[in-house]
């Protein structure tokens, strides 16, 4: 346990502290197999009886370790991170310059979503939840393209849609939780 | 079952090289205490053979205290000085609990958490818990230790998963005002399937369907190769087996149509309440009689039909937590493996319909309901005492069950940590001055899923000072959030140019009412749509003001690079802004910050070029 723990940096980056390599394509089994192998050892209930140091240590590499696997497993957060590490701003707050067609065909679902949940239309909620789900994967594979050939540019303007669709995401589920209710 | 073997007192101790370590269940209605004895998990007994020690406190003038079943003897005949449920009050306010008009005790509403007036003395939750722990810590000593005497290396405490920062931190200060190491709280739904998971070997995903004394949690976990992993947890921190028996005893007052009851006779009508309702479980009827102080005489007879439409309500409020976690962990009812049912409470026939009926098939019955928690708490006592034995190489993920925030202007929350996050887990964000030369900050910490600050519950406030003095939005304020594995949050504060800096411990000073940490979640599904379009007008009215402060600063400090033409129009949006901020529709605001922003461009430009000129002389730039 001793010797895990002065082995993990906490100035590794996340790809390396996985011990895999820093790409988008990730084999999301190996990487939570290595979460939890992490975890056994740098967990803070495996120094509950240890000095005070040490469970301070141990409580930064098992919340350094869990802040790790958050960002590494969601495919946005992954894409985002590698753009930071290769220097690049993906520009979310800043940058909302959108194709002006993909922005009329987001007002255009907005519209969707609103008179079907006004309808209670749970079809077309539906219906919206899974053609959003092949936008993104979609989008997906094309990022996995651009960051795999260091088009950091392009893969910016790629997440920023993402970023879009997914707060889509989370209005169709409050509309859903509110027609449940 | 070998979990459930229950030792007697006076058997042998363990070998003395171990470190000997309790898990204990502080429940609202009664109290455990467990420990692992040859590998297996066995709750300690009192001298009369029983397990359960009810959560009851007499306090005697003399300072004195009864803990347990003589205490609970005697409620009736001495209601205020015998504290019952007070897992009730633990981290909350006077006017945060239910029901305190149908209570009997003497609540003193101090600043902080609400107190009761004694025999004794006025005390606090934290330490009528403290004696329960106290009690259940001599048991564990007498029954380990024998004559000898001995001391426990530590204790693991359990608590209601939806138990927010104040509870928890009111839970830990009664065990360490008990005279015990905690080791670690333990969430109860997480503690009873560490008990299932490893007496079954299960793997797969279960849900812990916990519905206690006082408090309900729901927990969805994953069980995989010696990892017990919480996807997500939901509940309500003031629902559970004594709402039935209000619901009853007020059905009772109302059929035998009596006058206001006094302290007595109410505490001896909740106790045949709940008599009836546990009798209710397995017969069709049952009658309540009762002889009050008043001289009227109360016999009703309540049927099990009566008694399951009157308390439907409270059962069908179970159920939207449990959808909420099941969506919080992205699952369909269908890939949930088996529905675990842990407390007293789960015992009546139309709790265990309702939960069947949600995640279509049986619920899980197989350990007693009133002692899987401390069993379980045992067991990860145990472990973390340093006595892991071979092939107990399991771990245990937890999660946070409220979202945690800070306010930002206008009253809104910026959420920091999202709720069911992993622990331990720590997020930076950073923040801003709002004004020019601005030297100190308020961080105000909230807990809750609402948008508005003013439907949270606030945790603390504290200040940042000796920001050094820069243009508004110069300064970037790093507030870090750490949460412990015990769910307890520490909160720094650092201004990253110059390094001031500023902690705290959250000890929170007041509790959240009842009905406020109740409605929480369930107003953030309810309100939901309501809460955007507030947030945005916030932010629109937030941004509109920023906007009249930075143009007028602007105008003062370059007036000669505006001509009175100019000047004058800007001036005509400005007023235009200032005049829609009041109204209530965002759209307008932002139109009016969008003419001030075109009648500025030019000027904005200019000023830019002369900073750039002043910077190349070497002067300084602070007005850029």
């Amino acid at each position: 346990m001793r010797r895990e723990l002065q082995r993990l940096k906490l100035d590794e980056n996340h790809f390396q502290l996985f011990g895999v390599p820093a790409r988008f394509d990730l084999d999301t089994v190996a990487l939570e197999e290595r979460y939890r192998e992490l975890q056994r050892e740098v967990h803070p209930d495996r120094f509950a009886a240890a000095s005070q140091a040490e469970q301070r240590v141990s409580m930064q590499l098992a919340t350094r370790v869990n802040e790790a696997y958050q960002t590494l497993r969601s495919p946005l957060l992954r894409a985002g991170y590698l753009l930071a590490l290769s220097g690049v701003d993906p520009e979310f707050e800043t940058n909302t310059a959108m194709p002006t067609e993909f922005l009329a065909d987001q007002m255009e679902k907005r519209d969707v979503l609103t008179a079907a949940a006004a309808a209670g239309d749970w079809e077309r909620m539906i219906a919206l939840s899974s053609d959003l789900r092949l936008e993104q994967d979609a989008l997906l594979a094309r990022i996995a393209r651009q960051l795999e050939a260091g088009d950091w540019a392009q893969a910016a303007a790629t997440l920023r849609r993402l970023k879009f669709l997914e707060k889509f995401g989370e209005d169709i589920a409050a509309a859903e939780e509110d027609m449940e209710s | 079952m070998a979990l459930l073997q229950i030792s007697e007192p006076g058997q042998s101790p363990a070998p003395h090289e171990r470190r000997l370590a309790v898990g204990i269940d502080l429940g609202t209605t009664n109290s455990l205490v467990a420990t692992v004895r040859n590998g297996i998990a066995v709750v300690l007994n009192d001298h009369e053979g029983q397990g359960l020690l009810p959560s009851v406190v007499r306090y005697f003038r003399d300072g004195r205290t009864a803990v347990g079943r003589d205490a609970e003897r005697e409620q009736a005949r001495d209601p205020k000085n015998i504290i019952a449920s007070v897992k009730r009050f633990m981290g909350r306010g006077l006017k945060d609990v239910a029901h305190a008009e149908n209570s009997p005790y003497d609540f003193v509403d101090s600043p902080g958490m609400v107190q009761l007036r004694t025999a004794a003395g006025v005390k606090s939750p934290v330490e009528v818990s403290a004696e329960i722990l106290k009690s259940l810590r001599e048991r564990a000593e007498e029954s380990l230790f024998g004559s000898e005497g001995g001391h426990l290396s530590g204790a693991v405490i359990t608590v209601p998963a939806y138990f927010d920062d104040a509870q928890r931190q009111a839970t830990k200060d009664a065990g360490q005002l008990a005279g015990l190491n905690v080791l670690r709280l333990l969430n109860e739904p997480t503690a009873a399937a560490i008990a299932y998971g490893l007496d079954n070997a299960a793997e797969g995903v279960y849900a812990v369907y916990d519905l206690g004394g006082g408090t309900f949690d729901i927990s969805i976990l994953k069980l995989s190769r010696g990892v017990f992993e919480v996807m997500a947890t939901s509940g309500d921190a003031a629902l559970g087996g004594d709402d039935f028996d209000q619901r009853l005893f007020c059905w009772v007052v109302e059929r035998a149509k009596l006058a206001p009851l006094s302290a007595e006779d109410t505490r001896l009508l909740l106790v045949k309440s709940r008599a009836a309702k546990e009798f209710l479980t397995a017969h069709g009827e049952a009658r309540i009689s009762a002889a009050l102080s008043s001289g009227e005489a109360v016999d009703v007879t309540v049927t099990q039909r009566e008694f399951q439409e009157m308390t439907q309500p409270l059962v069908a409020k179970t159920l939207g937590p449990t959808r909420k976690a099941l969506r919080d962990a992205r699952l369909d009812v269908s890939e949930v493996k088996g529905v675990v049912m842990v407390g007293g409470a789960t015992r009546m026939p139309h709790v265990q319909r309702a939960v069947g009926e949600l995640f279509r098939q049986a619920p899980l019955n197989n350990l007693d309901p009133d002692k899987v928690v401390a069993l379980g708490a045992a067991i990860q006592a145990n472990v973390l005492a340093g006595n892991r034995g071979e092939g107990e190489d399991w771990l245990l993920l937890d999660v946070i069950p409220l979202s945690l925030g800070v306010e930002t202007m206008g009253g809104l929350v910026e959420r920091v940590i999202p709720r069911n996050s992993t622990l331990p887990v720590a997020r930076g964000q950073e923040f801003t001055t709002f004004r020019d030369g601005q030297t100190a900050m308020s961080i105000h910490v909230v807990q809750g899923e609402r948008e508005l600050v003013s439907d949270c519950r606030s945790l603390a406030r504290f200040e940042l000072h000796a920001i050094p003095p820069m243009a508004a939005g110069a300064a970037r304020i790093r507030v870090t959030f750490q949460v412990d594995a015990d769910g307890l949050l520490a909160v720094s504060a650092r201004e990253a140019t110059t390094g001031a800096q500023a902690a705290i411990a959250v000890k929170p000073s007041y509790g959240l009412s009842d009905a406020q940490i109740t409605q929480m979640l369930k107003d953030s599904l309810d309100h939901a749509r309501d809460d955007v379009q507030l947030r945005v007008l916030k932010e629109q009215q937030v941004e509109g003001e920023r906007m009249l402060a930075a143009v007028e600063s602007a105008l003062r400090e370059d007036a000669d690079l505006v001509s009175a033409e100019e000047q004058g129009a800007v001036r005509a949006e400005l007023d235009a802004l200032s005049k829609t901020l009041s109204c209530t529709d965002h759209r307008t605001i932002r139109s009016a910050i969008e003419r001030v922003n075109r009648a500025t461009e030019a000027f904005a430009g200019r000023r830019m070029d002369r900073a750039v000129r002043r910077a190349l002389a070497g002067r300084k730039v602070e007005s850029l």
